[in-house]
């Protein structure tokens, strides 16, 4: 089986718990204006991998990632999704706890089966109103809150990833709603949350595409601070 | 001998590791126990710190005594402030006054004192019309060639002027044993160390014996000068550090040794600081007092140096380097209270370059004890590690580090410094057939230089076998002269006198620009490289088409290479004959050498330009391993230790935000990344926890960050104390920030 492959890292430390190996795949189904990975859109593009191959890669790196493991990242890792059911199994047999990034893009009927698979889902909540979300990143949040929803009834660990941005997701009564949403959950272990920043910038340059954001400022620290208390007083563990 | 201690093989001979065996305690708990500074150490250390500003308002000096030969009893006793201070003892009269110590070389101390434009005293002078120096012994035995191999760099730092230290004296005797007994044990070998034929070595061995005594007598002399008696053993905690520095402290008086290292001391201290807690003698605020006042005793250690030195070993270090924790050979691990205590002194006196705190680490050490150390590299970036269980094998429990990463027995072993060599000119002479590359001048005998358009692997490989064959017995015929007349001219009479009479001697090389050389093969093998010639035919420039794998990547393709190197170099080195029968050793090692080496280096085959810096020590080159830290660290974990038992160190240097969000994780991932490392093989770890931004701000505002420490190549340094250059080059260095 074969996949199309960004590139590798072979330290992470915030996508899953402990040292990660992370693979960035290709393609993506949503156009985020804060992408800050916008080489890896294209779906057909990258670097062709077998499973065997990473799989034999990630192992060389068992002593570093004993305590953490491997996280599947992009783009968005479930477009291709028979590729990571492949993936997330192999890495079971060899005792190598799995995680994968995704925004809920991609209906649970194309890739329920990866998703089976794997130890624990980093779901990207871009916004609670699916109209916001919709503007933000092309796409309403029906198929993440279905994902969810799975989640919950299949019992996987999840953690939550909210992306921050001044003037669009920095709102506190969408916090709010999101929180209050959220709380009801019980496989929901930690609400991550991630201040916008810029460094993916010059590669909108690269590519010749146009970045929206260039005079958004990453949010104020207190900020930030305010969002993760309006989270914790429903019970979430907000980082 | 002494109270409620167990006894053992050491009551009747010289053995500290049996003494510390028997008698120590392992601690699993957390450092909740340890003590805030004492009143008197906060009054001292502001002293301290205030000597410290003035010196660096002058300059890097604060004072010289130039009419002094330092010796151990040459200075009358000097304070810091009587009242306050716990533990005495200073190199001269007065804090921070450096001494000169001519025995190495009278030019290196003429070039200092014009330096900082002081007179060289005429009296001095004088007896150095009459008596030879080392560095003179040195000039005198040289060959031409070998003055134009140190003259092009192709072998630098050369301890031929200056004294070569890398020795670590068993300060642990004095206190243990008291000065009287290791005399008469002195004594006693000399009476027996009559062979039938008095040969050159045996005639040598009864005079350095003979040394060893005068300077034993001596040391007793320079402690009484403090109101100190210490030929017998000491009784408590207090007095056991205390005659522990003055030995030290004797070391420090007679030799400007390259390094300086302390040896394993903290663990054989707790045993009387156990016994005295118990007995309620000292409370444990008390006891961090004296480790404190000794700490800040042992970062006020100063030579006298050239700006040369400083350019090539940056930050005025001494590398007083003290061997923390690791674990015993019956499996108990080492870390003991006062492992923790003087690890604490980063926090009561805050971060600093000096003692060169070295924790002996194996993913066995207790987890809290793991805990505290992450805690304190994050917080302090003052602390390097090294694997103990890839050491233990061959040195045992009870071993040291001199210097950065040479691990020896203590008191059973030293070794003779010997820089290294620079394999990336090596590489260039291959290719333009011994000329050097920036003079043109022939440096090796003459050989076919390359001529073909692009360089061939084999060809270069085999031209690199022929310069390699050469410059590993030139290198070793080199060292051979220096530590012949280091012995003869510049002996360390108290170190030399706190070992046994047998010991092993390693002949320590090392080798700089590895990644260059490994990169510069890569590119030959795997892409197309084109040499630019000059007028004259020399090759003074590459052109590189396609790409190529590189060093730092986990990629067997050319971490191989690597390997290969190691071992191949480290084979030529061991086919020489070496002085004293000594081992020869090798280590991947630069200090902050890696700059000037850059700078006498030409352009090489991997794309690095003429004059720009190596990376340090075994690291991979700047920003070329872009598969992250976890990748790095295991191309450089690939690096034969048995190839390379004088040391292998790797930088590494990360932001803080990239360790993890929360400071838990922080902590868990740092030990995660440590164990992994050494899991792999790696044997040295620097551990840099910085925001680049705190090092831009450093560089234009130093008067902010006086304390501002950071891990380069195997010590630490205080930023501000860099060379621009160097600072320059920290900052360009790879910093994992992904995240």
């Amino acid at each position: 089986m074969e996949g199309y492959i960004h590139s590798v890292e072979t330290y992470g430390t915030l996508d899953g718990p402990g040292i990660r190996y992370i693979v960035f795949m290709q393609g993506c189904a949503l156009r985020c204006k804060f992408c800050h990975n916008p080489d890896t859109w294209r779906l057909n593009a990258g670097k062709k991998q077998t499973v065997h191959e990473l799989v034999e890669d990630i192992l060389k790196y068992k002593n570093f990632i004993k305590s953490g493991g491997m996280t599947l990242s992009g783009g968005e890792p479930l477009m291709q999704a028979d590729f990571a059911a492949e993936l997330f199994k192999e890495c079971r047999k060899h005792g190598i706890h799995t995680a994968v990034d995704t925004s809920g893009a991609i209906p649970l009927s194309a890739c329920r089966h990866a998703i089976d698979e794997v130890d624990l889902v980093l779901l990207d909540i871009k916004s609670i109103d699916t109209n916001k979300a919709k503007s933000l990143t092309g796409l309403g949040n029906e198929n993440a809150l279905k994902l969810l929803d799975y989640l919950e009834e299949s019992k996987k660990e999840v953690w939550i990833r909210h992306v921050v941005v001044p003037g669009i997701t920095e709102n506190y009564e969408d916090i709010e709603k999101m929180a209050e949403y959220l709380s009801k959950y019980s496989v929901i272990s930690r609400v991550d949350i991630l201040p916008f920043h810029k460094m993916g910038e010059y590669k909108w340059e690269e590519l010749n595409l146009k970045y929206e954001l260039s005079d958004v400022q990453p949010p104020k620290k207190e900020s930030i601070l305010k969002i993760k208390d309006i989270i914790r007083k429903y019970n979430l563990n907000a980082v | 001998m002494q109270k409620n201690f167990n006894k053992g093989k050491w009551n009747s001979t010289i053995d500290v590791r049996d003494f510390i065996q028997k008698n120590y305690t392992p601690y699993d708990g957390d450092s909740s126990f340890l003590a805030e500074p004492t009143k008197k150490t906060s009054a001292l250390w502001a002293k301290v710190k205030e000597f410290m500003k003035q010196e660096r308002d002058k300059g890097g000096v604060l004072d010289i005594d130039s009419h002094t030969i330092s010796t151990i009893v040459s200075h009358k006793p000097g304070y810091i402030d009587k009242a306050n201070e716990e533990i005495v003892g200073l190199q001269t009269d007065e804090p921070l006054k450096r001494a000169i110590m001519p025995f190495g070389g009278i030019r290196m101390v003429k070039a200092s004192l014009k330096a900082y434009n002081r007179e060289m005293d005429s009296g001095v002078e004088n007896v150095f019309k009459y008596r030879k120096t080392h560095n003179d012994g040195v000039f005198d035995a040289y060959t031409d060639e070998m003055k134009r191999a140190r003259h092009t760099g192709i072998i630098t730092g050369l301890p031929d002027a200056y004294g070569r230290g890398r020795i670590i004296g068993d300060y642990r005797r004095v206190p243990l044993y008291g000065v009287d007994f290791l005399i008469n044990q002195k004594k006693e070998a000399l009476k027996n160390y009559v062979l039938d034929i008095m040969n050159s070595p045996a005639i040598r061995q009864r005079e350095e014996i003979s040394e060893q005594i005068k300077a034993l007598h001596e040391l007793k002399e320079m402690a009484a000068s403090y109101g100190f008696d210490i030929s017998k053993p000491a009784y408590d905690t207090k007095e056991a550090i205390q005659w522990l520095y003055f030995a030290y402290l004797a070391a420090v008086k007679e030799q400007n040794g390259a390094a300086m290292s302390l040896g394993r001391v903290s663990t054989f201290l707790d045993i009387y600081a156990k016994r005295d807690l118990e007995e309620g003698k000292y409370t444990e605020s008390e006891i961090q007092e004296f480790v404190d006042h000794f700490v800040m005793k042992l970062r006020m250690v100063r030579f006298l140096r050239t700006p040369a030195y400083d350019e090539l070993f940056s930050g005025d270090p001494t590398w007083v380097t003290e061997a923390l924790a690791g674990i015993g050979v019956d499996g108990r691990h080492m870390v003991t209270k006062m492992t923790y205590r003087f690890m604490h002194t980063l926090t009561n006196l805050g971060p600093a370059p000096e003692p060169n705190m070295t924790v002996l680490w194996s993913p066995r050490l207790p987890e809290t004890f793991k805990q505290f150390c992450a805690r304190l590299s994050i917080k302090t970036s003052s602390i390097q590690y090294e694997n103990d269980d890839l050491m233990r094998q061959e040195f045992g429990d009870d071993y040291g580090i001199a210097c950065c990463v040479s691990a020896m027995r203590i008191g059973k072993q030293m070794q003779f410094f010997g820089a290294r060599a620079n394999l990336g000119k090596a590489l260039l002479y291959a290719i333009n057939g011994g000329k050097d590359e920036i003079s043109g001048e022939q440096v090796s005998p003459v050989f076919a230089p390359i001529t073909s358009e692009y360089l061939d692997y084999d060809e270069v490989m085999e031209r690199f076998n022929t310069i390699t064959d050469w410059l590993s017995k030139l290198y070793i015929n080199t060292l051979n002269i220096i530590h012949y007349m280091h012995d003869k001219y510049c002996y360390e009479r108290i170190e030399m006198a706190l070992h046994d009479e047998e010991i092993l001697r390693t002949s320590a090389c090392g080798i700089a620009g590895l990644s260059v050389v490994v990169d510069s093969l890569s590119a030959i093998k795997y892409a197309k490289v084109k040499p630019i010639r000059n007028e004259n035919g020399l090759v003074v420039d590459y052109e590189i088409e396609g790409e190529f794998p590189m060093f730092g990547n986990n990629d067997d393709r050319v971490d191989s290479i690597a390997v290969d190197l190691v071992k191949n170099f480290m084979n030529k080195l061991s086919k020489h004959k070496t002085y004293r029968n000594s081992k020869p050793t090798m280590s991947i090692l630069t200090i902050t050498s890696n700059v000037v080496y850059g700078k006498k280096t030409g352009s090489t085959p991997d794309g690095r330009k003429k004059g720009e810096p190596f990376a340090p020590g075994a690291n991979p080159m700047h920003k070329r391993d872009t598969k992250g830290c976890v990748a790095s660290m295991a191309s450089v974990a690939k690096l034969p230790y048995e190839y390379s038992e004088d040391g292998i160190s790797y930088t590494f240097s990360i932001v803080p935000a990239a360790l993890g969000k929360t400071e838990s994780e922080r902590y868990a991932n740092l030990i995660a990344l440590m164990d992994g490392y050494f899991n792999e093989g790696g044997h040295h770890i620097n551990v840099n926890v910085l925001d680049k931004a705190v090092l831009l701000d450093a560089m234009d505002h130093p008067e902010k960050y006086p304390q501002l420490t950071i891990r380069v190549s195997g010590y630490a340094v205080n930023f501000i104390k860099l060379t621009r250059e160097q600072q320059l080059d920290v900052i360009s260095r790879t910093f994992h920030e992904r995240f």
